[in-house]
Order: C-alpha cells, then structure tokens, then sequence
C-alpha cells in the first residue's frame, strides 16, 4: 500500500482562511436562513439540505467563481464590478461589500500583502466578501481552488450555523448535511476555478450569473424587518 | 453608595512593563490593543465597553452617562442588541444623544462574539462613527445582554464596565466569573431595590473584594437624582488617563 504524502501547497493556510472562527463577521450572517425559517421553507435537516443545494448552486457558484479569478489573478476591481451585476439585491450588495470590509481586515492581519493593501485604499467601503477572500487566498499563499472551496463552504456553512440556533436544530444533523453536500461543494468549486481560468484568458463575463430570486427577494425584505437576529 | 478606590488601577491581564514596574507606577491606563491613532493622524477616541446580564441596566448606564457628560464631550454609542435596535431606541426616544450619534451591530444571536471573538462589525460601526460625526472624545459599546463570561475583547475597547442588579440575585458577585471577576469597573445597580428583593450590599460587597481583589466596585440607584456620579468618577478617570497618555 502506498501513502500520498504530498499536500496542496499551506493546506494548513486554507484551514485558518476557511475556519468558521476567522474572525470575518460572518457569525452575524445567516445567509438567508432567517428569512427562509419565518417564510416556513426551513424548518428541519431535511429542507436545510434543500435550502443548502440551492444556495450552493446559486450563490454559492458565483461567489466561489469570483474568489476563484481574483485568487487566479484576475483584476479585483473588475471582479467587483461584475459581482454587483450578480447581485441584484441592495441589501445582499451592501452585505457583500460589509462582509468584504470586516475579511479584509482579518486578512489584512494574517497574510499583510500590498495586493490586499491596494484593494483596501480602492475600496474603503469593502469591496464584495467573494473578492476579497479571493485576493486573500492568494495572499495567503493558496490558488484559485482553495479559493473556491473556501467560498463554497461558506455558501453552506453559514446557513447551516444559523439553522442550529434559529431551530434549536440537532448540531449533529445540520453537521451531517454539510459533510453530505462535500461531494458538491468539490464539484462547485472545480466549476468555479473552470470558468475562472475562462475569465483569466477572456474577460469576466466568462464567469458565471447563476441566480436564486429567492434568496434575492427574501434578502430585500428580511433587510427591511425592524427585528431580527441575524445582518442578512 | 461608594466607589471603593478612586485611583485607577493596571487593567486585567496586563503586565507592567519592565520599566513601569520598577517604577511602581502603574501601566497607561488603556490594554487595548486597537490602534490609537486614526488613519488620519488624529487619537481616536477611548472606547468603554459595558456588559453585562439582561436587564440589569446596562443601557439606563449608557443614557445616564452620555447625558452627564455630553455637553462636554463629543460622545458616541455602539449597541449590540441580541434583538435588533431595541437599546438604540430606547436611547434614541430618550433623546440622549443625537441618532447619527448611535448606532447598532446585530450580533446573529451571539452577542459575546460580537464583542470578543470577532469584533470587526464593531470596529467598523466604532470607526464609522469617527469618521462621520468626529472627532469623539469617548465611545461606549454596550454588549447585548449576555450571561456572567461575556468579556468584551481588548481589540476592541480600552477598558469596561460590567453591570450587574441587586434584583438578580445578591448572590452574583459570589458566583464570579470572568465579567465580575476582571472587569475594569463592577457596577451593582438598581440599589434601591435591595431592600425589597432581600439583597445585602454589604455581602455583595464583601464578595465583589473577594473576586475582584483591588478593582473598583460603584454601587448605583439610577432612579436617584445624580445615581450615576459614581461611574461618572470613573469615566473621568479613564478619560484623564487616556489624555495623559497621548500628551
């Protein structure tokens, strides 16, 4: 029997970027799970795995295909354009462009790199979360497709945090649905670093747009609830 | 009602310096770890978290404060309700400050990790604050009401105040934990209320000393004309302190 004893390069890297503890201001986040368990459409592990799949192919595709280019070095500031024609929610772009704020600071701690300070002095406001992870992904020392992967589970990982409180959900079965999804977030994350390198040879218009109205819609009016748990 | 020590004391888990401790003086009075000059050039302003359980009249200190102190200082107040806007409201319906004044983080149903583990959205909402109705004298970050361990994290204020009721218990202080047990200042309110609940102050004092060792306790009664004076004493002192040190 032989042993693979070769890793992709500072795996150890990805495992802080990709940690649900990184301190990044997605705890605040729910990623539309909020919404979805007061419109009665998440309501146990079974439509959290529903809701994941979605979102995953969705929103999930499309962060991880920006955060893929931007770590392939594609233009940041191109890529932010193209994420906000991606997002055609208000609230879910001033979400993105917060999120892409509080990760740059935490990236901005761990990897100091003059390509994340060049993206901070472009976009004091945050550029969107996707971008930002990507450019730092890259700064850490990672590729295009721990980019991907990273920014995929995050498309998963959230909601699924979220459910735990928002339901009193069995930890061990919303764990259980994202070690189930594992064989879609590597499919999409592949996906993502394709298209990427597409938009590395042609322009960002290669990237995907796959979109969830849904979620888009849902974000806009769970923006505007005077109480609620969770920014979005 | 008193304030056990009027000089300010080192801050928790900070260790003077060489220097400072042959000195005996006592180290700068701030342990944050938060940049204290603005990306401008300018100090910022000392930030002062207050936690604390529900209830136990962490943003009733907030308003007490900010009206004592803001005919003379730039002030500004960052909320962490665990429900949205709530504490915001109240401070804003009770005009204590001006709204572009206050504003508030949502914390996804964990208020201690909003101000300890991952403190960017506050920050954030404190940093905004300097740059849109600046330069500030004082922030206060109220936590969202949280249990005994909720610590608020050094990156984020330079020293704070935990807040605790005689109502809930005079047994409290006993019980300890990291908020009793380390905070900057214990604050134990609503001590009017101690002959009707059976609390004793002198127990809860007794056992706040025992916790706390030399770290200032202040009993309050904010229904009380000027109730807050004792914490007033000590935000002048942290002020003093952190003007001294950018001089």
């Amino acid at each position: 029997m032989t042993i693979t004893t070769t890793a992709p390069a500072n795996r150890a890297a990805l495992l802080v970027l990709a940690d649900g503890r990184f301190p990044a201001g997605g705890h605040a986040h729910s990623g539309g799970a909020e919404a979805a368990v007061a419109a009665g459409r998440l309501y146990d592990a079974t439509s959290l795995e529903a809701f994941c799949r979605g979102r995953l192919d969705t929103a999930g595709l499309v962060a991880a295909a920006l955060a893929a280019a931007a770590a392939a070095g594609v233009d940041p500031l191109l890529l932010d354009e193209a994420a906000d024609a991606r997002t055609p929610s208000p609230a879910l772009r001033a979400t993105a462009r917060k999120l892409g704020r509080q990760m740059m600071r935490a990236a901005r701690a761990c990897w100091p790199s003059p390509v994340l300070d060049a993206l901070a002095a472009a976009r004091p406001r945050g550029a969107h979360q996707p971008v930002v992870l990507g450019v730092t992904a890259s700064a850490a020392g990672l590729g295009p497709l721990d980019a991907a992967h990273a920014a995929a589970y995050e498309a998963v990982s959230g909601p699924a945090t979220a459910a735990v409180r928002l339901l009193s959900l069995d930890p061990f079965d919303a764990t259980a649905v994202l070690a189930r999804l594992a064989p879609d977030l590597d499919r999409v994350a592949q996906q993502a670093v394709d298209s990427a390198r597409l938009a590395l040879d042609s322009d960002v218009d290669a990237l995907p747009a796959a979109s969830a109205p849904l979620l888009e819609i849902a974000a806009e009016r769970h923006a505007a609830w005077p109480v609620r748990l969770f920014a979005s | 009602m008193h304030l056990d020590h009027p000089e300010t004391y080192p801050q928790r888990y900070s260790h003077p310096s060489p220097a400072t401790a042959l000195s005996g003086k006592h180290p700068a009075p701030t342990s944050s770890s938060a940049p204290t000059v603005r990306p401008d050039g300018t100090r910022r302003a000392l930030r002062i978290g207050l936690g604390g359980p529900v209830g136990s009249g962490k943003t009733a200190t907030v308003a007490a404060i900010c009206r004592q102190l803001r005919d003379e200082l730039s002030i500004a107040v960052v909320t962490n309700d665990i429900y949205t806007r709530e504490d915001a409201e109240f401070l804003l319906r009770n005009a204590v400050l001006p709204a572009e004044r206050i504003t508030a983080v949502e914390t996804g149903a964990c208020p201690h990790t909003a101000i300890r583990d991952d403190i960017s959205a506050n920050l954030e909402a404190v940093e905004d604050l300097e740059e849109t109705v600046g330069p500030l004298d004082l922030v206060l970050v109220e936590s969202g009401g949280d249990n005994l361990t909720a610590t608020f994290s050094k990156g984020l204020v330079d020293a704070q105040i935990f807040v605790i009721d005689v109502a809930g218990g005079d047994k409290i202080p006993r019980k300890g934990g990291p908020g009793v047990s380390t905070a900057d200042l214990l604050v134990v309110n609503k001590t009017d209320l101690a002959p009707l609940v059976g609390a004793d102050l002198g127990v809860m004092a007794r056992d706040a000393r025992t916790q706390r060792g030399e770290l200032p306790v202040a009993f309050t009664s904010l229904t009380e004309p000027d109730g807050i004076a004792p914490v007033i004493g000590w935000v002048r002192e942290r002020l003093a302190g952190w003007t001294a040190a950018a001089a």
